[in-house]
Order: C-alpha cells, then structure tokens, then sequence
C-alpha cells in the first residue's frame, strides 16, 4: 500500500513562495522521480510528503486518509537522507534496529528482521561497526536498511548518490531498482541528474521553480518533451534549439534536434558547419558543430574521424524534429 | 616538518620555552616537597629540621582531613551535577530561535566574569543572609521559617554558588555542541518515530557526550582548588563543614603557621588530584576519542 495524493498543496517560507499551487498522484508500487535544476524546490516537495515541513495550504491524502496534519512517524514513510543521517554513536545493527526499537517490537523479532535486512543489503560483516568507520557506499546500505526494516509504505529519497563516486553510483542505482523489483514498494526519489531519473524512474515528475513541468515515463519525456524546457532537461547531450527562419520552414517559432537524431557526413548534407571540439569515445563520437544557426552538438555511433576546423553536413531526421511556438510549448 | 633538518631547528626554537616553563613548575614543586620533610613553623624561625614523614603522618591523621577530603568531592560532584543537568537544559531552551537570542546569550555568561570573592559576598549578604537576603525574604513570603544558609548548609550553599559561577561555562560549551547537531539526524530519528523524550535521550545526549567530557574535566581542575568562596563566605566553618583540601592546606601554613604541615597537605593534594584525573580519564575519556 502507498498511494500518495497531493491536492492543490502550496508551501512558503516567510513571503517567498517555493512551492506554488500543485496536484499530483503517486501510484501504489510506482517508482517516481522528482527530478529539476537545484534549488526548484524537489527537497521541499519530498519533506512535505514527509511531513518534515508543515504544507502552507492544500491537502495530502495517503493510501485515502487524510495526512496532511499527521507527524511525520504516523505517514508510515522512510526518508533516506542525502547525508544519510545515520546515528555516529551507534553500531550498524543499533542503527538499523532504531525504529524497530521505536515501534516498541519484541527483542527477536527486531533482531530477525535486522539479521534479515543486513543479509539483503550484504551489511552482515560490519553489523557492529560504527558509521563512521564504513565507506560512503557501505553507510548508504545501512541508510536503506534503517528504511525497509520498517516495512514502509513509501520509501522516500533525497539525492542519496550524490555523495558517492561515479563507479559506485552506477551500483547503487543498479541496487536500488533492484530493491524495487523485490518489495515493490512506492519509491520516491529525488535528484537533479536526469541519467538516474531516466535509467531508475516509472514516472518522472520534471520540476521547476516548484512548478510541475511535465509528468510521464522516460520515454515519453524523451520523445515527447511538452516545452522547451523539459526537452532540453531530458535527455545528454542536451537538445539543439534553433530559432529563426530554418524554424519557421518548419512552422515553429523554435524547433529542437537531439544530437543522435543528426546523421553526420564529410560529403552532403541539408547544413553545413565545422567541426570545434570532439570527444571521441570509441563506441561514440561527439562533435561540437558551428554552424549558420549556432553551435550544435552532435553524436554518432563508433569512431567519426573528424578533426578541428574540417567542414561536416548535418542532416536531422525529419521525424525526430520537436516544434515549439512561442512560448516554449511543443505543437503537436 | 619533514626532514631531520627542519626538526632539529624547531627542537632549538621551542627549548627555551620548554626549559622556562619546567622550571616554573619544578621550582615550586621541589620546593614544596622539600619542605614537607621539614619541621617548619614561622613561629618558630631558624628551628627548622629534618622529621621525615612526620608531616605527612600528622596530616593524614588529622581529622579534619578526611572531612576535608569528602567536602572536596562532595563539592566538585555537586557542581559538575547542578552544571552538566542545568547546562543541559539552558543550552536547549538557548538554542531555540525567539525575539532577543543574542543579548538572552550574553546575558546567560555574563556570571562567568563576576570574580568568585564578589559573587561570593553577594551571594552571602544578599541572598543568604537570614534576616536581610533575598532568600530570607522569600521564605518568609511564603509562610516559612528562614534558613541560615551558610550556617546550616554550608557546603550546599558554597556548591550553590559556584555552580552560579560555571553554570554559564558549561551551558556555552553544550551549546556549542548543541549547534553542532546534525539536522538531518534530528529527523531521520523524528521519521523512525521516536518522540521528543526519545531524541533527547537517544540522539542529543550522546552527541553532547564529549562537549560534557570537555566541560567535566576542566571544571574538575578548577573545583579542586576552590578557594575564594570559602575564605569570604564561611572561612571553612562551622566547624570543619566546609573546608576542602584547599583550604585546609591555607589554614595549617598560615592560621596556623605550619609551613611544613602545610607544605606536606599540598603534596597529598596533588596526589589526589592525580587519582581523580586518572580516574576520570578512565571514566569518560573515550568520549574524547574522535
Ligand atoms: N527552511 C527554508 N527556509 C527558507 N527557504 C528555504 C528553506 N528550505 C528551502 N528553501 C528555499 O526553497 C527553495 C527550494 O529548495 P529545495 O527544495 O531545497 O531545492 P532542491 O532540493 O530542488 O535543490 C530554494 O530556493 C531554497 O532557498
Ligand atoms: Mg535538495
């Protein structure tokens, strides 16, 4: 259980607000991004649905019951917190036996479900080691058992990769979505990299300035961005945009090319350009182009054997060209 | 400081401060245990000679020294009680946000400068006298007989007035450490349900473990050697009551001008000292263990 309804909630601080008006639906069992530039209000959103933040107007209903006045322990939600926020002066099993021990639940029982949890997360051989003397990615793991001991009824994430390296990340996305596939428990989580919103996400909730961009599956964000902005947030590299007369051949004020959907060639092509910087990766090449419109990035498959200063073509694939009137919507 | 070099020259560089500052403390100190072996009485100058432990003897066995002792304990234990409880809960109610926080925080350690002959004497004529102080007044307001404090309780009115005097100290250091308290963590514990009692216990407390420590040892160095507020308030009176160490060693050497008694006091003082601060380091140090 774990649907999670926001009804017209709004959130200030003092005069300024954060969270304008603002309606949203989580499913049972879904796992949902909020993803946006920092500072666009993702962390507030998640510690209303918490209850960490009192909501300024509007209602939250959890699995049907009202919420909204509810502290936070009562949500039945777990947070796992950006620094973790694990307890230095406790053991990892002290640690993830803490809201169990909350809950008042019988001495074996909490200690089978923290022998369980440590089993599942592979935390066994440092159950009584302190925080403090684990790796980033280990105190994560305890971070997560503390959450699912609790058997909650939404997990609840606040940017929880961001202080991890790049390899581990890639790992703790892997296991994270994997602990989705198991529990399939609701999951909310938050970040501002639009790679683990698109690798880990159901839904992805685009965010900005507290505002609702888009709501949909990666895919649809990818192929069906609703406005600039989320089609230039989705998606690495970034889309081209162009505006001007080569955008109202095709009806638009601006129309938006992603850097895979431009086949490049050193022969012929609809527009013509030099080639700036390139990063050749082997499996892939990426091209800064100038040209008559700006600069465009570009990328293809294997090896492009470009250098500085050569003059390339670009040819977009005319059915992977996105048209935005003037304010920024995608027509259709 | 890497190489051999560089640690030779600030070996040079800092020898003459060491070698300044072990004299300092050797001097007196040989001196101290010198005449300690001596029989030494300034009533008696040029009688001087040699007697061995019996300074030592004489002290030990005075009764006046085991009360001595326990007064000493009793009011180091006391203060650091009423400071580290007291503390505590200032620092709590000081690190919350309301109208006036940084004038309410210079205020709270301003006691901490009052010097502890003055805050002494206030305390004596002001609040504790049992015709005129504000105590007095107080009882009386309220239908009660008034207590003659330094007369009936000496050693709790003394404690009383130098917990007066640290309360601030240990408030701003808990505070401090209190400031320092991670948000996130706060949360997490209010998420996994625990109540304000339950925070408090399980999460603030141990967080505030080694800012106590901090405060503990250091008021215990200081608390040893109280000595102002005795000698202005009840001269260790009545009776020994409320002498401590301190000033049993100042009556022996100079009410009674037994500088070898004295001398010797002052050895078994140090010695104590020594066996509270092991002890202590025993007790709490780990908390000081990053
Ligand atoms: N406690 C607070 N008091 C005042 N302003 C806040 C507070 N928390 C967040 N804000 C403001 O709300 C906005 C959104 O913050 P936040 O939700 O943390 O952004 P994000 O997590 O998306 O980076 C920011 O402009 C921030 O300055
Ligand atoms: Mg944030």
């Amino acid at each position: 259980m774990g649907r999670i309804t926001l009804d017209q909630i709004t959130k200030s601080f003092g005069e300024a607000q954060v969270i304008p008006p603002l309606d949203l639906t989580i499913e049972d069992g879904e796992f949902v991004v909020f993803v946006g530039p920092s500072g666009c209000g993702k962390s507030t959103l998640l510690r209303l649905i918490a209850g960490l933040e009192d909501v300024t107007s509007g209602e939250i209903r959890i699995d049907g019951k009202p919420a909204t006045d509810l502290p936070p322990a009562k949500r039945g939600l777990a947070m796992v917190f950006q620094s973790y926020a694990l307890y230095p002066h406790m053991s990892v099993r002290k640690n993830i036996a803490f809201p169990l021990k909350m809950a008042k639940l019988p001495q074996e029982e909490i200690n089978r479900k923290v022998e369980n949890a440590a089993q599942v997360l592979n935390l066994s051989p440092y159950i009584d080691k302190r925080p403090g003397q684990l790796s980033g990615g280990q105190r994560q793991r305890v971070a997560i058992g503390r959450a699912i001991v609790r058997e909650p009824a939404a997990f609840l994430f606040d940017e929880p990769l961001s202080n991890l390296d790049a390899a581990l990340r890639v790992n703790m996305r892997a296991e994270i979505s994997e602990l989705h596939q198991q529990l399939s428990t609701t999951m909310i989580y938050v970040t501002h990299d639009q790679v683990e919103a698109m690798t880990m996400a159901d839904k992805i909730v685009v965010l900005q300035a507290g505002v609702i961009e888009q709501v949909g599956s990666p895919l649809d964000l990818y192929n069906h961005p609703r406005n600039l902005f989320v089609a230039g947030f989705i998606g690495s590299p970034k889309m081209n945009f162009i505006t001007g007369p080569e955008a109202a051949k095709h009806g638009a004020h601006t129309i938006g090319i992603r850097p895979e959907h431009l086949r490049t060639s050193k022969e012929s092509g609809e527009w013509t350009g030099r080639v700036g910087l390139g990063e050749h990766l082997g499996s892939d090449t990426f091209l800064r182009v100038e040209t008559e419109f700006g600069e465009m990035t570009v990328r293809t498959i294997g090896d492009f054997d470009a250098r500085h200063g050569d003059t390339v073509y670009l040819t977009p694939d005319p059915a992977r060209i996105h048209r935005f009137d003037e304010s920024g919507l995608s027509i259709r | 400081m890497a190489t051999a070099h560089s640690r030779t020259a600030a070996r040079a560089m800092i020898s003459p401060a060491v070698i300044f500052l072990l004299l300092w403390m050797i001097v007196p100190l040989a001196m101290t245990l010198y005449f300690s072996f001596l029989r030494y009485n300034l009533l008696m100058p040029g009688m001087e000679e040699w007697t061995g432990f019996e300074n030592y003897r004489y002290f030990l066995t005075d009764p006046a020294f085991s009360t001595a002792l326990i007064n000493t304990l009793l009011l180091v234990g006391g203060v650091l009680f009423i400071t580290l409880v007291g503390g505590t809960l200032l620092a709590l109610l000081l690190n919350q946000d309301f109208f006036g926080q940084g004038i309410v925080r210079v205020l709270a350690i301003a006691p901490f400068f009052v010097m502890p002959t003055v805050s002494a004497l206030v305390f004596k004529n002001m609040f504790m006298n049992p015709v005129n102080g504000l105590f007095a007044f107080m009882a009386e307001a309220i239908g009660m007989q008034p207590i003659d404090w330094l007369a009936e309780i000496p050693l709790l009115s003394i404690t009383l007035m130098v917990s007066w005097t640290w309360l601030p100290f240990a408030t701003l250091i808990l505070l401090t450490s209190l400031q320092s308290l991670d948000s996130e963590q706060m949360e997490a514990s209010e998420m996994d349900g625990a109540g304000a009692i339950s925070r408090f216990f399980y999460i603030t407390v141990p967080h505030l473990a080694r800012a106590g420590t901090v405060v503990v040892l250091i008021e215990t160095i200081f608390l040893l050697s109280i000595f102002a507020e005795i000698l202005v308030t009840t001269n260790g009176g009545p009776g020994n009551a409320s002498t401590n160490l301190t000033y049993l060693v100042y009556a022996e050497s100079l009410l009674r001008f037994d500088v070898g008694t004295g001398a010797a006091g002052g050895v078994v003082a140090i010695i104590l000292a020594n066996i509270v601060a092991i002890f202590l380091m025993r007790a709490i140090g780990k908390n000081l263990d990053a």
